[in-house]
């Protein structure tokens, strides 16, 4: 466990060395800000609730945790750090963990920081602050599985930038799976079993089911299977990787 | 347990190619191996291998007597290891990374403070401590890497390269330091500088090709080298010549070789026939004939030649 915090600590703090961390919140907020002004008309609506903001959030994270994620392991790769780090006294599972939960809290961090959108709200009207809760709590989740997927891909490769590209389109099939004009399209070619599947193994429905305030069991465990299996997936590719 | 480090038929295969073929090699607490090799030997391979970074195609290999796939964990614990090249990560300070260092080593935290500064000074590393590792020279880097290696006081130590890029003062001290903890460690280098190896190991292991062509204490080494107990003398050009034939005229002489120096010298090297003593009969012929020399001493290069012999392939040497 000390070996799982000291990882992630580093990892955490490595963020804050470079310009990356400010630049990457910057960019973070004013996106999800002009998304929910602009894009999903959030003053026009005059709905008292945050509704339009966590909708951008699967789009959104399609392209900010790949962003974060795509480091992880590739940055290791190209500078040869990996050697040092893989031959520490560290568990395998405690290295992919802590460097994970690093960048998992560094998404939280700057979902904390969209605190000034539900400051607004609660002065425009009366949200129910429940809902909103629950749907910060979604995205956290979501956020948490693309960084997964991310993790064991930048694994895979000493390129950041392959990286990022598996990461997107990886995270699109997980994401658009479940989306209505997908669904419609493939409708024609496949049967209702196969459609059902592809929306289970999709994060929209989850997502969505929980920022409409509903937490179910069904919901929250999906999202920590897709987190584990894909750690699991990025310790498979190390250990394989060491074959050389 | 006194074989600390224990290689059992060592294989890689990268692909189609065989990096590393049937290596074993075993080093006991006190000793230090120098590994010698070109480059492309497989060296850095089969350190990979002993530390459990990368698997063997087939072998096995042993850190303390602890398997280093089946019981890594305990392996590595206490293994410290200089990675080829030194990787550090070049946004921490040398600082802030042995203490990451000291933390995953499970030093206490009461004494990590006290370790961390300990090996700082061990490798000369005050003056940039603060300072970002991607801002250091190369010698730094590598001194940095040493540290990480040296912090927890292991008992195994595999280190590929320690004094690549590094001055000759600094390689000097690196030797010193090695020299100094030697006593009661396993220590594994790497190297292609032959001085090190006489000035600090007890034994040598020479690769090539993937293989290991020569396992010995380096004057044991050196012995099988036409050059052992050779003579070099150096004089000026137009004396080569008659130095030369009464030189080779000389009953335990085999062969006297001929090679042009600058300012108007040359130097002829001795070979004597079966490793025979012959500074005393060199000496006294030249001085009979009256052949001033500039110097005359005992050839020094036995195990570079050695070296050069074992790992220059058979259609390279005909093309020299």
């Amino acid at each position: 466990m000390g070996t799982l915090f000291t990882v992630a600590k580093r990892e955490f703090s490595g963020y804050f060395a470079t310009p990356i961390a400010a630049i990457f919140l910057i960019i973070f907020l004013a996106v999800s800000a002009a998304f929910t002004f602009f894009v999903g008309y959030f003053l026009e609506r005059g709905n008292a609730d945050l509704q339009v903001f966590f909708n951008f959030h699967p789009w959104l994270y399609l392209f900010f945790a790949p962003a974060l994620s795509m480091r992880l392991w590739a940055e290791e790769r190209r500078q040869g750090t990996i050697e040092l780090f893989l031959t520490l006294p560290i568990p395998l599972w405690a290295a992919v963990l802590g460097k994970f939960l690093a960048a998992w809290l560094f998404l939280g961090v700057a979902l904390i920081l969209t605190f000034p959108m539900w400051v607004t709200v609660n002065i425009l009207g009366q949200p129910d602050n429940g809902v909103i809760l629950a749907s910060y709590l979604a995205s956290f989740l979501m956020a948490g599985g693309y960084l997964a997927i991310g993790s064991c891909l930048s694994a895979a490769t000493k390129n950041q930038v392959i990286a990022f590209v598996l990461t997107v389109t990886v995270a699109f099939v997980f994401t658009a799976g479940g989306a209505g004009f997908l669904t419609n399209l493939i409708s024609e070619f496949v049967g209702k079993s196969v459609l059902d599947t592809i929306a289970e193994i999709s994060v929209l429905p989850h997502f969505n089911q929980i920022v409409k305030g509903v937490i179910a069991l069904k919901d929250l465990a999906y999202f920590v299977a897709l987190i584990l299996a894909w750690l699991l997936g990025a310790m498979a590719v190390i250990d394989y990787k060491k074959a050389g | 347990m006194t074989d600390m480090i224990v290689a059992d038929q060592l294989v890689k295969d990268f692909g189609e190619k065989r990096a590393v073929d049937q290596v074993s090699l075993t080093v006991k607490r006190g000793e230090v191996l120098g590994f010698l090799g070109p480059n492309g030997a497989g060296k850095s391979t089969t350190m990979k291998m002993l530390t459990g970074f990368l698997k063997p195609t087939s072998g096995q290999a042993s850190i303390a007597g602890h398997d280093v796939s089946t019981a890594s964990m305990a392996a590595r614990k206490v293994l410290g290891y200089l990675p080829e090249g030194a990787p550090l990560y070049p946004d921490m300070t040398p600082w802030s990374l042995l203490h990451f260092c000291a933390e995953v080593r499970n030093v206490p935290s009461e004494l990590r403070r006290r370790r961390v500064i300990e090996s700082i000074e061990r490798t000369n590393l005050q003056s940039v401590v603060m300072q970002s590792i991607d801002t250091l020279s190369k010698g730094f880097k590598r001194r940095v890497g040493l540290a990480q290696a040296l912090l927890h006081d292991p008992e195994v130590l595999i280190l590929d390269e320690p004094t690549d890029g590094l001055d000759p003062n600094q390689k000097h001290e690196v030797r010193e330091l090695i020299r100094e903890i030697a006593p009661d460690k396993a220590i594994i280098i790497s190297t292609h500088i032959l001085e090190e190896v006489d000035a600090i190991c007890s034994r040598a292991v020479i690769i090539a090709d993937g293989r290991v062509i020569a396992d010995g204490a380096p004057s044991q080494l050196a012995e099988q080298s036409p050059l052992f107990n050779a003579i070099s003398v150096v004089l000026s050009t137009d004396k080569v010549q008659q130095a030369r034939s009464i030189l080779e005229a000389l009953d335990d002489v085999q062969e006297v070789r001929v090679q042009s120096l600058a300012g108007g010298l040359a130097k002829l090297t001795v070979v004597p026939a079966a490793s025979r003593l012959i500074l005393n009969p060199v000496i006294s012929t030249l001085g009979e004939a009256k052949l001033e020399a500039i110097s005359i001493r005992p050839e020094a290069s036995a195990l570079e030649d050695l070296f050069r012999q074992l790992t220059v392939s058979p259609d390279k040497q005909e093309a020299a």
